[in-house]
């Protein structure tokens, strides 16, 4: 029974985390890229966890989410915001 | 004429690809890749398990494997990590002065400044746990390391006028990475072997006093990795304009 609620757990996470990356790719906001690439990587360090590598875990979320984020940011202030075909403003 | 350059220019380009892939196949083709290797009985793997804590003192055998087993590979992981910090420097100190400053964006709200100050003691607190705790329980020099860094980051979203000094950063950071090869250097005055627990029983397993030089070493990666990556966030940022 546990087993089953962690299976169906870790399906729904990796669908979420599809949908995400897809998201990522498709949004001409930059920014809002970053962040969605943020959430696949904080639902990556949930998976991590389920499969018992807190060790990994903990990296993949301070990293992945937070200092990867943050420097795509950082990087997308010194540029545009929009890709080509966003809504300029 | 341009097509014709443009062969010159492929064609060593192709002919050293070709090169490197034929050495990397000649080199993994003897591997099996997908065999069950865990399972033989004279994989590594097993002595790990079996012999980790006993040999290590560490509770944590991943910590074990990365500070004891692969002290070695840790320290170039390190090194790698400093190339990629002092790249990035470098870059940036290439960029044209107007490249260098940050654009203005609104101020932070008043939940986002104290907000972030009550969370980034926390933060911090946790990441030294973190690290300190190594060789006990999950996480590590690392990881430590990198949530120190986001407490960083938190106080430089937080207070984006604060002033920080880039100096102490790359002191702390040096000195942690001197003081990782130093104790390496231990090893190898007392024992002959760079990186070895010369003071492996030191401890009870499970005491936070234990795993011999495991914990200095971790203390070490772990201030090392945060000044490093604090240093890194703080470059991206740019200077005040």
């Amino acid at each position: 029974m546990n087993s089953l609620i962690f299976l169906a757990l870790a399906i729904l996470m990796f669908i979420t985390m599809v949908a995400l990356a897809v998201a990522t790719v498709i949004s001409k906001d930059l920014i809002k890229s970053a962040i969605l690439l943020a959430g696949v990587s904080l639902i990556a360090s949930f998976l991590f966890v389920l499969m018992r590598a807190p060790d990994v875990a903990m990296a993949e979320a301070s990293i992945g989410s937070a200092l990867t984020a943050m420097i795509m940011v950082y990087a997308i202030g010194r540029t545009r915001r929009f890709e080509e075909g966003g809504e300029e403003k | 004429m341009m097509e014709r350059s443009t062969i010159q220019r492929s064609l060593p380009a192709l002919a050293i690809s070709i090169l490197i892939a034929g050495t990397l196949f000649l080199a993994f083709v003897e591997i099996g890749f997908g065999e069950n290797k865990v399972d033989s009985e004279d994989a590594v793997a097993n002595r790990y398990i079996a012999n980790g804590t006993t040999e290590t003192g560490s509770s944590n055998l991943v910590t074990s494997v990365v500070v004891n087993y692969r002290g070695f590979d840790t320290l170039g992981e390190v090194t790698v990590l400093f190339l990629a910090a002092t790249g990035v420097g470098a870059m940036i100190n290439l960029l044209p002065e107007d490249g260098k400053k940050r654009s203005k964006g609104p101020k932070p709200s008043l939940i986002m400044t104290q907000g972030g100050m009550l969370a980034i003691p926390v933060i911090a607190l946790f990441g030294t746990y973190v690290f300190l705790h190594g060789h006990l329980s999950p996480g590590g020099g690392f990881q430590g390391g990198v949530i120190i860094a986001t407490a960083f980051l938190l106080y430089l979203i937080a207070k984006p006028d604060a002033k920080t000094s880039h100096r102490t950063l790359s002191l702390s950071e040096s000195l942690a990475g001197l003081s990782f090869i130093g104790i390496g250097l231990i090893g190898l005055a007392v024992s002959g072997i760079f990186l070895d627990n010369v003071i492996e029983g030191f401890g009870v397993l499970g005491e936070l006093v234990s795993g011999g030089l495991l914990p200095l070493i971790y203390i070490a990666i772990g201030i090392k990795v945060g000044s490093e990556m604090s240093g890194l966030v703080e470059k991206m940022r740019g200077d005040a304009s």
